[in-house]
């Protein structure tokens, strides 16, 4: 019994080494022949003439992810001290499943919305419309219901002392909130940013479809970009050879990123007991 | 718990106080307001699609006519085979995980860690992976069970998080009384904690679910684009959620279609959700009147 349960527990951990090693596996060709440094070195992104420049993609992929991450995460937590301290007791209540509906909102559906909706109006405000901005706004919206609902259960933790403390001080709410509730739920926070970061950098459908998809380094929110994840969806379709291979780093690059974020999360995590 | 802030205290700084409350009223509101907008563009675009036929019938002209019927069936069966492995696979993992290991036990930890990093995998890595893995390596080329496989890997992390929550949340007295009863271990598994964790898994069922029906990007290449009714699980299937994709980049003129599909992939999400947090309620009120 234990046995078979331990067997099903090493396969189910086991998975995430399977997948690394498929990627290094497919990376292995490309990497064989040209090293690692063209990604970042060569002239531009030409894989049928063995030029293989990630660094525009990876510039969309940092700044959108960047943008979307600033915007997302003041909203978010506002949003979360809404349902906890300002809210009455039923409109917070409604407010957290709207949240949590909003979380559930495929990312296809994000997508085809701000391909319709959102993109026509940056179009008009500035053309040509899909651009790094429309990339930014949508993913904001997909990310933020990440952090609302991880500040959301850190604020919850906050110990009700601290709050009585705070009001036989005579602290206004806002000072409350400032002064006592954030430092301690500092580490929750930290740790909602992390995970919304690394939902930001792995996106790809909702992100495809309102960039735009030109391979460049932007220079206004304005312009066209194509992230890392959506140029694998794009070209893995008909990729051979060692264009493919390429396709494959940028999804090892992609994992190994957030690997390291899920590992710094995981040791900002255990603080948040002591807090 | 935030009584003690609801009670109007003398301010220190009232512009200030005023000043932030406005400000979480106002981000509070304009969430909702976006909220509604989305929602309300599905739905008032989408619901004029709806009918029996745009359900039933298969798409034509590239999804410009017709309906969805075999998406429907294809997204279906995509679920059944993700959810026939991962769901034994994941309980295996979260019984043995809350119930077999110390919490500072070495390979408990480990398997913990490496969950934690695959939760954090893109679905577009998911897809590279099932795509290399089961599509070419297993040979199971575009297919309904590449791509419910891979789906299967992705909603693992999901599904063994909440169970083991479910687990967890047992009292420690229900193992008690059972040791001290006699059962074995096999025996307290199955018809003490199993029942009593259902709501844990319930929830991570449902999560699960919305995480698959949800997802594009690791279904691209391994389920694939062939819209026609499957017959056979190695046949090629298109989601509900590509089809959405496909019609809205790669077809001109299939917006109308594709809200309507928008809309049925939004609404099969709420009721989910809803029908699942009732039989959660439920079967756990069951399992507690059982026990008493």
């Amino acid at each position: 019994m234990v046995w078979s349960l331990q067997a099903i527990a090493a396969i189910a951990g086991a998975l995430v080494l399977l997948i690394a090693a498929f990627l290094i596996g497919e990376t292995l060709p490309v990497l064989q022949k040209v090293g690692f440094l063209p990604f970042f070195t060569d002239p531009a992104w030409n894989p049928t003439e063995a030029l293989y420049n990630l660094a525009p993609m990876l510039w969309g992929t940092l700044f959108a992810a960047a943008g979307s991450v600033l915007l997302a995460t003041p909203l978010g937590i506002l949003s979360a001290m809404f349902c906890q301290y300002y809210a009455p007791a039923g409109i917070a209540l409604l407010y957290r499943r709207l949240i949590e509906l909003l979380a559930g909102i495929p990312s296809v559906v994000y997508g085809f919305w701000g391909l319709v909706t959102l993109v026509p109006l940056i179009g008009r405000l500035h053309p040509p419309g899909p651009s790094l901005l429309a990339g930014m706004l949508i993913l904001t919206m997909m990310i933020l219901p990440t952090v609302a609902l991880t500040a959301d259960a850190s604020f919850a933790k906050v110990p009700p002392a601290y709050l009585q403390g705070a009001a036989s001080l005579g602290l206004s709410r806002w000072g409350t909130i400032w002064g006592v509730v954030i430092p301690a739920a500092k580490s929750g926070l930290l740790t909602g940013v992390i995970l919304e970061t690394g939902r930001a950098l792995g996106e790809t459908m909702a992100i495809l479809m309102v960039c735009g998809n030109v391979v460049q380094t932007p220079q206004s929110i304005f312009d066209p970009i194509r992230t890392l994840t959506a140029n694998i969806a794009l070209e893995m379709a008909y990729a051979l050879g060692d264009h493919r291979s390429a396709l494959f780093v940028s999804g090892l690059i992609l994992m190994g990123l957030v690997t390291a974020l899920v590992i710094v999360a995981d040791a900002i995590a255990p603080e948040e007991n002591h807090g | 718990m935030a009584k003690p802030l609801q009670r109007s205290s003398p301010s220190r700084s009232p512009w200030l106080d005023r000043l932030s409350a406005f400000g979480v009223w106002s981000v509070a509101l304009i969430i909702t307001a976006i909220f509604a907008w989305i929602m309300g563009d599905i739905l008032w675009r989408g619901a004029g699609q709806i009918s029996w036929d745009f359900l039933t019938l298969p798409p034509q002209n590239a999804g410009r006519d017709g309906g969805i019927g075999p998406i429907l069936v294809s997204t279906g069966l995509i679920l059944v085979v993700c959810l026939s492995v991962s769901l034994p696979l994941g309980l295996g993992t979260a019984v043995f995980l809350s119930e077999f290991t110390a919490a500072d036990n070495g390979f408990g930890r480990l398997v913990r860690r490496s969950l934690d990093i695959l939760s954090g995998v893109p679905s577009i890595v998911f897809g590279l992976f099932g795509y290399t893995f089961f599509a070419q390596t297993l040979g199971l080329g575009f297919s309904i069970l590449s791509g419910g496989l891979t789906l299967a890997c992705m909603v693992l992390p999901i599904l063994i998080r909440s169970a083991e929550e479910g687990f967890r949340a047992v009292p420690a007295d229900y193992r008690l009384s059972a040791a001290s009863l006699g059962l074995s271990r096999t025996a307290t598994l199955w018809h003490l904690l199993l029942p009593a964790a259902v709501p844990g898994i319930v929830v991570g069922l449902v999560l699960g679910i919305g995480r698959a029906i949800a997802e594009t990007a690791a279904l691209i290449f391994t389920s694939g684009y062939v819209d026609r009714m499957p017959t056979s699980l190695l046949d090629s299937g298109r989601a509900l959620s590509v089809h959405i994709f496909d019609l809205s980049m790669n077809v001109p003129g299939g917006d109308a279609p594709a809200y309507g599909s928008a809309l049925v992939l939004v609404v099969l999400l709420i009721l989910l959700n809803g029908a699942a947090n009732w039989i959660g309620r439920r079967l756990s009120f069951q399992s507690g009147f059982h026990w008493r």
